[in-house]
């Protein structure tokens, strides 16, 4: 569904992806893990076409996305969670859905089920979005990127300075997502979090994959975690 | 005339000022607000908004009211579309950089300023004004067109504040004035965006012209004024604030007015103080007060 080929990129003379390369497919959870700085982050802002990639291949159901212009890039089905949640803070929990919902000319069908999801959202349609608690935020974050039905979805850091029951709901939301067939990419520091819902890890050092494994047999003490995540 | 009937006078001149000024500097904040672009060149879309207002009155025949109304739709259509040109040819190139921008502005203010000096010339323009109804009040007859601008610049104003607030394109531009980056990251062409709100800026300038033009007359050089009186207005306002920049243009429409034509009355020995300078150089204090006390504008809101 979506993949990377050998993808170069980074900010102006600073190259931070050196030839990074993986695939996710419906339905399935794939967590980039890494020391900071190794280019999680600048990996999806890549895909969303916020960094210049100067060489390789972004392809979402084959269609090359690399060289889009960024505000065309989540028209192709990708929904983005950014770091720190990004949300549109002087506007309120309905003006933020709405953004979401006009991105792909989503209707009220959208809406109501984004806000079946977070009911406690639908409490808070008139409040101005940066007065919501962290937690709330997020859940509204992750609805705001909902709206676009997305096929692919990018997470970055959604449980980071969350509370363990938001955690855990967020840890929901996403296993409800994969069961619809959606590709999530989560970027994820916390070991727990990135075993619980994702099926594979794609270890990053250097710009680039160093090692990507199943899960399955994975644990907090799995050699991988002490190698590239220095836990 | 009585006292009273002077502040009467004053305070209209004054909100005659300030309707004009609050929409010339409207168009200002809104550019600022949204792409973070100081227009130095905003004064010279007024200008072009006059002198396009007096070439259609000086061609199209038949009543005044007539060419007015022809003139307040051609104006900002002109204006707005070399503004869009601008932005795309320009500042787009610049990726929006703010000193880039400055210098750039610059460079257009002259050759929008030039450009009207080869056109137009150098000799101020009538223009007539659409009606011409003398109202008495209390105690002096005053200029019905007059009111009529006042009128008029609240009606715009609340359009464009009900586009802000009740329009999806209003949802847009306030997304992509809060964030640009994630504006994109749902679909918001922003390069698009920008160059809207750079032609609604200057569409609201050439606007405002349109409607003072009557009483102040065209001329190729009439664009310094409100570009540093609408500075004034958005630093005491608050960039970016609506509310801000209306509130401000009363307070300084009134100061400039009120001033030179109440306060000789009240203390006629000190009247000779009194004059217009001393309202620009009041309305420069309380800028520098703003920005030394709350640098943000009375509605601005701090950024980190």
């Amino acid at each position: 569904m979506l993949r990377l080929e050998g993808i170069e990129a980074g900010y102006g003379a600073v190259q931070v992806l050196r030839g990074l390369s993986f695939a996710v497919e419906p339905g399935e959870v794939l967590c980039l893990m890494g020391r900071n700085g190794v280019g999680k982050t600048t990996a999806l802002r890549a895909i969303m076409g916020q960094v210049p990639v100067s060489a390789g291949a972004i392809l979402v159901d084959g269609v090359a996305v690399q060289d889009l212009a960024a505000h065309d890039v989540p028209k192709e089905g990708i929904g983005y969670v950014p770091q720190g949640r990004r949300l549109f803070g002087d506007l309120t929990v309905a003006e933020n859905i709405e953004i979401g919902l006009m991105t792909r000319g989503r209707d009220a069908r959208v809406r109501e089920k984004v806000l079946t999801i977070f009911p406690r959202l639908r409490e808070r349609l008139g409040q101005i979005s940066r007065t919501l608690s962290g937690g709330e935020q997020q859940m509204l974050a992750i609805a705001r990127a909902l709206c676009l039905e997305p096929k692919v979805l990018l997470l970055d850091e959604p449980t980071e300075g969350l509370q363990p029951s938001m955690i855990a709901l967020i840890r929901d939301t996403v296993v409800a997502l994969k069961e619809t067939g959606v590709a999530t990419i989560l970027v994820e520091q916390r070991v727990d979090a990135a075993l619980s819902v994702a099926d594979r890890i794609a270890f990053i050092s250097g710009g680039q994959v160093a090692e990507t494994v199943d899960t399955g047999g994975m644990t907090e003490q799995s050699p991988q975690f002490a190698a590239y995540v220095g836990v | 005339m009585s006292l009273g009937s002077i502040f009467l006078l004053a305070l209209l001149e004054g909100l005659v000022s300030a309707s004009v000024l609050a929409l010339t500097a409207s168009g200002l904040s809104l550019v600022f607000g949204i792409m973070r672009v100081v227009n130095v060149a905003h004064g010279e879309f007024f200008m072009l908004g006059a002198v396009i207002a007096w070439f259609v009155s000086h061609w199209v025949g038949g009543p005044p009211a007539v060419a007015f109304v022809l003139a307040l739709g051609v104006a900002p259509l002109v204006v707005g579309g070399i503004a869009a040109l601008a932005d795309t040819l320009v500042l787009k190139r610049l990726n929006y950089e703010p000193e880039a921008t400055i210098v750039a502005t610059i460079g257009l203010l002259y050759i929008l300023q030039q450009g009207a000096l080869s056109l137009f010339g150098p000799n101020a323009l009538p223009v007539p004004a659409p009606f011409d109804l003398r109202l008495q009040l209390i105690g002096f007859g005053y200029s019905g067109y007059k009111l009529a601008v006042i009128a008029a610049a609240v009606v715009i104003l609340l359009s464009l504040w009900l586009i802000l607030t009740h329009t999806r394109i209003g949802l847009v531009m306030r997304a992509t004035q809060i964030d640009r980056n994630t504006a994109r990251a749902f679909g918001i062409n922003v390069d698009r965006v920008y160059a809207m709100v750079f032609a609604m800026g200057a569409g609201l300038a050439a606007i405002a012209a349109v409607l003072i033009v009557p009483i102040q007359q065209a001329h190729y050089l009439m664009g310094a004024d409100p570009l540093l009186l609408s500075f004034s207005v958005v630093i005491i306002g608050g960039l970016g604030s609506l509310r801000g920049t209306v509130v401000a243009a009363l307070l300084i429409g009134m100061v400039d007015q009120v001033i030179p034509i109440f306060l000789p009355v009240v203390l006629p020995d000190y009247g000779a103080y009194f004059t217009p300078t001393l309202a620009k150089i009041l309305a420069t204090l309380v800028v520098a007060l703003v920005l030394v006390f709350r640098p943000q504008g009375l509605f601005g809101k701090r950024h980190a």
